[in-house]
C-alpha cells in the first residue's frame, strides 16, 4: 500500500486507541470506585448520573479548574515534566499491543494494532523500564522529604520487580518461540482435546502467570505494593507536592499502566482475543474484539478486587519478597520450560 | 533518502545531548541528556537494522543504568557546580588540541571514503540469529562475561558490607 496510505491510516489507529485508553483510564476508576466500595459496604458514586457512570467527567472537569499552584521550592523543570513522563510513557505500551486478527475494510487491510514489530515484548519491557523516571524525578524535583523518599521507594521497588516481571515472561517467550505479541497469540488458537483452548497458562504456564501477576502489581505500585503512595505512610508520597493537572496525569499514568498490564496478562497467558465464534458474519467479526475486552476486563476486576482485600507490605517485606522469592522463582519457573522445550523438541 | 535523512535528525540529537551533558551545571540534568544520548543512539542501532540491540540499550542503558546514575545524584543531593574563571592552560593546549583532533579525523574519514559503508540488515537484526551467535560461535567470550559481572556484584556487596557485621560485634 502507498505511503500516504499507510500514514493515514496509522494515524487513524492512533487516534482511535488514545480516545479509547483515555476513556478507559477514566471509566476503570469509576469500576474501582464502585467495586472497592461495594466491598466494603458501602455504594460507591451514585449521584452523578446513572449509577454514577458520569463520575469520570465530573472529576475531569473538576481537575481542570482546580487551582494548579506550583510550590515555590521545587525544581521547576523536572517538576513539570515528571508527569508528562510518566504519562507519556503509560500511553506509548498501546502502540504494540495488538487487540484483534487483520480487518479488511474498503480493500485495505491493516492489523487491530498500531504497529506490528517483532519486537513487540521488549519494546514493552524498555517503556516499562523508562516508567520509573517520571516517579524518580517527581520525587526529588518536589523538593520535600516526604517526596523524595516516597520516590526513591517507588523506583527502587519498580527497579527490583521488573526483574522478575521479565524472567516470568521469557517461560512465554520459549514456550511461542517470538518476540511478537500477534505471534505469540496466535499460538495459542485452537484447543487440546477439543475443549480445552491452548492458552499459554495451560501450556505449563501457570507458576509464571502468578510471578507475572504478582510483579506487575508491584510494577504497577498497587495494593499490597502500594506504600510509596499509601496516604498513612508518607503523607502521598511521590506526588504530594502535585495539585490539579499534573497530579490527574499521574493518576492517569497509573491507571494506564494498569490497563496495558491487564492486556499482556490476557494476550500473553489466556489466549488474546481466541474465543467461540458464532452467529452471523457481522457478529464473527466484533466477537474476538470483544471477547479480548472481557479479558481485560476480568482482570481490572481482579486487580480492583485484590486492592480491596489485601494490607500492603511493609518496604522491606516488598523488597525481600521481590528479590528473595518472586526472582529464585522465576529463575527456576525459566530453567524448567527450557528443559521441557528443548526435551520436546 | 528517508535513511539519510533519519540518521541526521538522531545524530543531531544524540550530539546535542553529549554537548549539553558537558554544558549543564546541576548534575541530574546532565544525567537525564545521557538518557537522551542513550535514546539516540537505540534510534540509530534501529535504523542499522539491530532491532534487538537497540531494545536492549534502552532496556539495560537508558532503563536501568542511567536510573542508578539518577538515583546516586538525588541521594547525593550534590548541587549545581561552581562557576569558576576558567584556566589558562585549559584555553592553551585545549583549543589547539581540538583542531588537530578534527584535522586528523577528517583526514582519515577522507583516506578511507572509498571503502563500502555498511548496510542496514547487513548485520544480525532479529533476536534468533543473536542468540544463534551468541550461544554457537560466541559462547565463551559470553560464559566469560557472566563471570565478570558475577565478580563485580560480589565487589559491590562486599564494599558496601556494614563494618561492623565484619566484627562481629552490634551494638543495640
Amino acid at each position: 500500500m502507498s505511503v500516504t496510505a499507510f500514514i493515514v491510516i496509522s494515524v487513524v489507529k492512533i487516534v482511535v486507541a488514545i480516545i479509547v485508553l483515555l476513556t478507559a483510564v477514566a471509566y476503570t476508576v469509576w469500576l474501582e470506585r464502585k467495586v472497592v466500595g461495594h466491598i466494603q459496604n458501602r455504594w460507591g458514586p451514585t449521584r452523578v448520573g446513572p449509577f454514577g457512570l458520569l463520575q469520570p467527567l465530573a472529576d475531569g472537569l473538576k481537575f481542570i479548574f482546580k487551582e494548579d499552584l506550583t510550590p515555590p521550592h521545587v525544581y521547576k523543570p523536572l517538576y513539570i515534566a515528571a508527569p508528562m513522563i510518566a504519562l507519556i510513557f503509560a500511553l506509548t505500551s498501546i502502540s504494540v499491543i495488538p487487540v484483534g486478527n487483520w480487518v479488511n475494510v474498503a480493500g485495505i487491510s491493516t492489523p487491530l494494532q498500531i504497529t506490528d514489530v517483532n519486537i513487540g515484548l521488549l519494546i514493552i519491557f524498555g517503556i516499562t523500564s523508562l516508567g520509573v523516571y517520571g516517579v524518580a524525578l517527581a520525587g526529588w524535583s518536589s523538593n520535600s522529604k516526604y517526596s523524595l523518599l516516597g520516590g526513591l521507594r517507588a523506583s527502587a521497588q519498580m527497579v527490583s520487580y521488573e526483574i522478575a516481571l521479565g524472567l516470568s515472561l521469557i517461560g512465554v517467550l520459549i514456550t511461542a518461540g517470538s518476540f511478537s505479541l500477534r505471534e505469540i497469540v496466535d499460538a495459542q488458537s485452537g484447543t487440546f482435546w477439543g475443549f480445552i483452548p491452548r492458552w499459554n497458562i495451560f501450556q505449563g504456564q501457570i507458576v509464571a502467570f502468578f510471578i507475572y501477576l504478582t510483579a506487575a502489581y508491584a510494577e504497577t505500585n498497587r495494593v499490597p505494593f502500594d506504600l510509596p503512595e499509601a496516604e498513612t505512610e508518607l503523607v502521598a508520597g511521590y506526588h504530594t507536592e502535585y495539585s490539579a493537572m499534573k497530579s490527574a496525569m499521574f493518576f492517569m499514568a497509573e491507571y494506564a499502566n494498569m490497563i496495558t498490564v491487564a492486556c499482556l496478562a490476557s494476550l500473553l497467558f489466556l489466549g488474546g482475543w481466541h474465543g467461540p465464534l458464532f452467529g452471523p458474519p457481522i457478529l464473527q467479526a466484533i466477537l474476538p474484539l470483544l471477547w479480548f475486552v472481557l479479558r481485560v476486563f476480568v482482570f481490572l476486576f481482579i486487580y480492583i478486587w485484590v486492592r480491596g482485600t489485601l494490607p500492603r507490605f511493609r518496604y522491606d517485606q516488598l523488597m525481600a519478597f521481590g528479590w528473595k522469592f518472586l526472582l529464585p522463582l522465576a529463575i527456576a519457573n525459566l530453567m524448567i520450560t527450557a528443559l521441557i522445550v528443548a526435551v520436546k523438541s | 533518502m528517508l535513511h539519510l535523512v533519519l540518521f541526521s535528525i538522531f545524530a543531531v540529537i544524540c550530539v546535542a545531548g553529549a554537548v549539553n551533558l558537558l554544558v549543564q551545571r546541576h548534575p541530574i540534568n546532565s544525567a537525564l541528556s545521557l538518557v537522551v544520548v542513550m535514546g539516540s543512539l537505540a534510534a540509530e542501532y534501529l535504523l542499522l537494522g539491530a532491532e534487538f540491540v537497540a531494545a536492549v540499550q534502552v532496556i539495560v542503558y537508558a532503563g536501568a543504568v542511567m536510573v542508578l546514575f539518577v538515583f546516586v545524584i538525588m541521594l547525593l543531593n550534590a548541587g549545581e557546580e561552581e562557576r569558576t574563571r576558567g584556566s589558562r592552560v585549559a584555553l592553551l593546549l585545549g583549543i589547539p588540541g581540538m583542531i588537530i583532533g578534527s584535522v586528523l579525523m577528517a583526514w582519515v574519514l577522507l583516506e578511507h571514503s572509498g571503502t563500502p559503508s555498511v548496510e542496514a540488515g547487513a548485520l544480525p537484526g532479529p533476536p534468533k540469529t543473536i542468540g544463534w551467535l551468541l550461544f554457537h560461535d560466541y559462547l565463551l567470550p559470553f560464559e566469560v562475561t557472566s563471570v565478570l559481572v558475577l565478580i563485580a556484584i560480589m565487589g559491590a556487596v562486599v564494599l558496601a558490607a556494614r563494618p561492623e557485621s565484619a566484627k562481629g560485634t552490634r551494638e543495640v
